[in-house]
């Protein structure tokens, strides 16, 4: 079964439909990418999953239970943590205090919530920064620190938004390895991403939407090799050189 | 522990031996007040300083306190002591519809409703008159000639004003509040339900308020409406209390309560009746023309006072005294 | 079935000038994204210079308009531009900083005109300030009616500015995203300066015109600011047209409740009916028109 299931996924702002009937489903397990060019509709869908904003239609299936209207604390507490693509850390709080904050949904005292929060942090590899101001931080740890908060909740399903956006190659190569290892933890990843080097090494799968529509679904090398992919991301005749990647 | 909270101790100790100490009844009724405002600044503190939801309706939860302390007296012949017990429930259930309209609400909406509230409850109270007694007010049998049991009750409400605030910041709840404050989404996405956890911070903000309203109105023996539902006076001065003190410290509604009740005794007697002593000394002169025109201005003095706080100390005294030490040490 | 059409007419003569106070808000609130306690504040030093210019100079308030208009425009841009600007570079805890800072210089203002013309009520005789025509049975106020009709000539000359003048587009271009605004070009700190002036000016012609027929006092700057953000509320949090819609309700549901339910409830009634807007019409009429 299914661990997120999407069903004619709808949305509309004003006249404007910024996502318009989008059908996928995530395996357990999997690392499932979502791509498409700026302004697709891939944040709109994760603010729908994580009810940001209402659907206008359609639904969400999560563990096989509707989740189209549940509010956004209770989906987190249902078990789909989420990143923000804007980074939103709780800026005057250290790095320890931002991920106590997010482990206490899981724990019921300061000692619990501390203990496992410190273990987050190592798992995320962000102990070196455990007492720094959040609002301090490099654009690469304040990244992963989104990670890190996401991570402290729980989660089996993991939303990721451009979690590489910003980032040198040498901390590509990091963020990569860390989704990796979040995935072989037992966590479910759904990421958003526009850096084809990243989605393409790690994705199991990746659906490719445009305008708010799906385009094509499949794995790395199908939907790279997918000639309206192409088209979306570089215009008609473009090159396949992403396909390369 | 005992090194780190030296200076806090120390105040601690002075406020015990205070009123053995000091025997004039004025300085007495200071510092009772003060005591009053540890409370009420506190209160504000955990709900603007901590949880980011600025209130400009304290009063209302005073008014509610002082005036349930009241009317249970006035209506009820049962003992106005019993307000203390019930002002700050009464309060918080005030509070509870309020904040369930206003809190799911983004943007200034909360702001906006809790002015709104302070002065429907002033309104209220001024018009209906055969429960309040509208304009006229309440008066009441005091019941202790002495100011001194006051005065410990006071102290007690604030020490444990203080206790609520440190046992919260260590906690869950404290998480959740500064959560909050700094981004409400990203909370609603770790899994804090931020309109739940607004109305906490809000209730405790109302019950600490309220009570000490209903202190107040034992205490002082008279509330009308004009004086327990002020704004400048009751709700401004709670939010210049905790800025001038440091907005979201545990400490600063202390300090701050010390200078705001100083600043306004200068400004409402003149120098803590230093100036009326001068004029009778001096005689004539400037100094009644003087005296009246500083009587008349603790309301400007307020308004000098948010603006001055707000450009050079934004975290208050506590918050920037490194701030403050360095300019010291230059200059 | 008169005393309902003449409670009507007088509502609806107020509720142009409350529009035009809630215009000046409205806009603050869509530029600055804050609201301006001090709206109300301003209003009352414009009513005063209006009643210094009548009574020392024997100006008559219309021709004031030309000075109290200019000169509030300069006192709210130096508000902007010396107190309110400077804090979104401050570092604080503080959350809304800026509304209480308008708080602060609300009560300076207040005082500061208490230190000068004392406590006690002014009002300002002019020879029309009675006058009164009638249609039919239901009697019009002369200095409301003109004053209505000025007010409906400003807002209409807001809405021109707004939608056709360079200017104006800045001023849109910055409410709807400063920082898109300010990347193409714009200066937001000038126009949010330049806004906060023309806020003040709008309120200050709405002073000037409502102290013919009205009385002063340092105080009545607090209850005018209440009712400003009761209309922006009722409007829709910086939507131009529901500041129409909202002071025109207000003024309405003001005149009814004190004829049919007492002098004493007509401030009461805005507050409850600021409590049903956030109730049952969150967004205000803005939801309703979608502008």
């Amino acid at each position: 079964m299914a661990i997120l299931e999407v069903k004619d996924l709808t949305k509309n702002f004003g006249g404007l439909r910024a996502v318009d009937s989008v059908n996928f489903a995530v395996q357990p397990g999997e690392i499932f990418g979502l791509i498409g060019p700026n302004g697709s509709g891939k944040t709109t869908i994760f603010n729908m999953i994580s009810h940001f904003y209402p659907a206008s239609s359609g639904s969400i299936i999560f563990n096989g239970a509707d989740i189209t209207r549940t509010k956004t604390h209770q989906v987190c507490a249902l078990g789909i943590g989420r990143t923000f693509q804007i980074v939103r850390p709780l800026k005057r709080m250290t790095v320890l205090d931002n991920v106590i904050a997010s482990a206490f949904l899981r724990c019921r005292t300061m000692g619990e919530a501390r203990k496992a929060a410190e273990e987050t942090l190592e798992f995320c590899g962000l102990t070196p920064y455990a007492k720094h101001l959040a609002r301090g931080l490099s654009i690469a740890s304040r990244k992963r620190l989104e990670i890190t908060r996401a991570m402290a909740t729980r989660p089996t399903l993991l939303l990721l938004d451009e979690t590489a956006a910003g980032l040198n190659p040498g901390e590509l190569d990091e963020a990569i390895a860390l989704i990796k290892q979040i995935r072989e933890s037992g966590v479910t990843v759904v990421i958003v991403e526009h850096i084809m080097r990243v989605i393409m090494a790690i994705s199991d799968r990746i659906h490719c939407i445009n305008h708010g529509q799906t385009i094509t679904e499949g794995t790395p090398r199908e939907v790279a090799n997918h000639p309206e992919v192409i088209a979306a991301y570089l215009g008609h005749g473009g090159g396949g050189q992403y396909a390369d990647h | 522990m005992l090194r780190e909270r030296g200076w806090e101790l120390s105040l601690l100790a002075v406020l015990l031996v205070f009123p053995l100490a000091v025997q004039d009844a004025y300085f007495r009724h200071l510092m009772i007040l003060v005591l009053l405002w540890v409370t009420i600044g506190t209160g504000w503190n955990l709900l603007a300083g901590y949880t980011g939801q600025v209130s400009f309706g304290t009063a209302a939860f005073f008014g509610v306190g002082a005036y349930t302390a009241g009317l249970l007296a006035h209506h009820l012949e049962i003992s106005a002591w019993w307000g203390l017990l019930l002002g700050g429930p009464l309060a918080v259930l005030v509070g509870f519809p309020f904040g369930w309209i206003s809190f799911p609400l983004r943007g200034a909406y909360f702001a906006l409703g809790s002015l709104a509230l302070g002065e429907i409850m002033r309104l209220l109270a001024t018009v209906w008159e055969s429960l309040t007694e509208g304009m006229v007010g309440i008066l009441i049998m005091q019941t202790f000639v002495s100011k001194v049991p006051y005065y410990y009750l006071a102290l007690g409400l604030a020490l444990a004003s203080i206790l609520v605030m440190e046992l919260v910041t260590r906690s869950r709840l404290g998480y959740y509040f500064v959560s909050i404050r700094e981004d409400q989404d990203a909370a609603a996405s770790i899994g804090i339900d931020t309109t739940r956890y607004k109305m906490v911070s809000l209730s405790l903000h109302a019950f600490l308020t309220g009570t000490a309203g209903a202190l107040y109105m034992n205490y002082m023996g008279f509330i009308d409406p004009q004086v327990v539902f002020s704004l400048s006076d009751i709700s401004i001065m709670a939010i210049l209390v905790v800025i001038v003190g440091g907005v979201g410290t545990i400490m600063g509604p202390v300090v701050g309560a010390f200078v705001m009740v100083a600043v306004q005794e200068i400004f409402r007697s003149g120098g803590f009746g230093g100036l009326k002593a001068l004029t009778q000394a001096v005689g004539g002169g400037f100094l009644p023309v003087l005296t009246k025109y500083i009587t008349q201005a603790h309301v400007l003095a307020f308004g000098v006072l948010v603006v001055v706080v707000i450009m050079t100390l934004p975290n208050g005294i506590v918050g920037d005294w490194s701030r403050i030490k360095r300019a010291l040490r230059r200059g | 079935m008169d005393v309902l059409l003449q409670t009507l007419v007088a509502g609806l003569l107020k509720g142009g000038l409350y529009a035009l106070i809630g215009i000046g808000m409205t806009l603050i609130m869509g530029v600055m994204g804050i609201i301006n306690l001090a709206h109300g504040q301003m209003m009352m030093v414009a009513m005063y210079l209006t009643f210094v210019l009548f009574t020392f100079l024997g100006l008559d308030p219309y021709f004031s308009l030309l000075l109290t208009m200019p000169a509030l425009f300069l006192l709210g841009a130096a508000v902007q531009r010396w107190a309110l600007n400077p804090l979104l570079k401050v570092e604080s805890l503080l959350p809304q900083n800026q509304v209480l800072m308008t708080v602060g210089i609300g009560m300076v203002l207040t005082e500061v005109m208490r230190f000068i013309f004392s406590s006690n009520y002014q009002s300002l005789k002019t020879g029309y300030s009675d006058a009164t025509f009638f249609l039919g049975q239901i009697s019009f106020s002369v200095p409301l009616t003109i004053a209505f009709l000025v007010a409906c000539l400003f807002t209409s000359l807001m809405f021109w500015f707004l939608l056709k003048t360079d200017l104006g587009r800045s001023i849109r271009a910055v409410a709807q995203d400063a920082e898109a605004a300010q990347l193409m070009g714009v200066n937001a700190e000038r126009i949010r300066t330049i806004t906060m002036g023309l806020g003040a000016a709008l309120v200050a012609a709405a002073g000037t015109l409502l102290l013919p027929v009205y009385y002063l006092f340092p105080d009545i700057g607090k209850p005018f600011t209440t009712k400003a953000f009761i209309i922006t509320i009722l409007g829709g949090l910086g939507s131009t047209v529901g500041a129409i819609l909202g002071g025109v309700t207000l003024g309405l549901a003001e005149a009814l409740g004190s004829t049919f339910l007492g002098m004493q409830y007509e401030d009461l009634v805005g507050l409850v009916i600021f409590i049903l807007v956030l109730l049952f019409l969150p967004g205000g009429f803005k939801r309703l028109t979608k502008v």
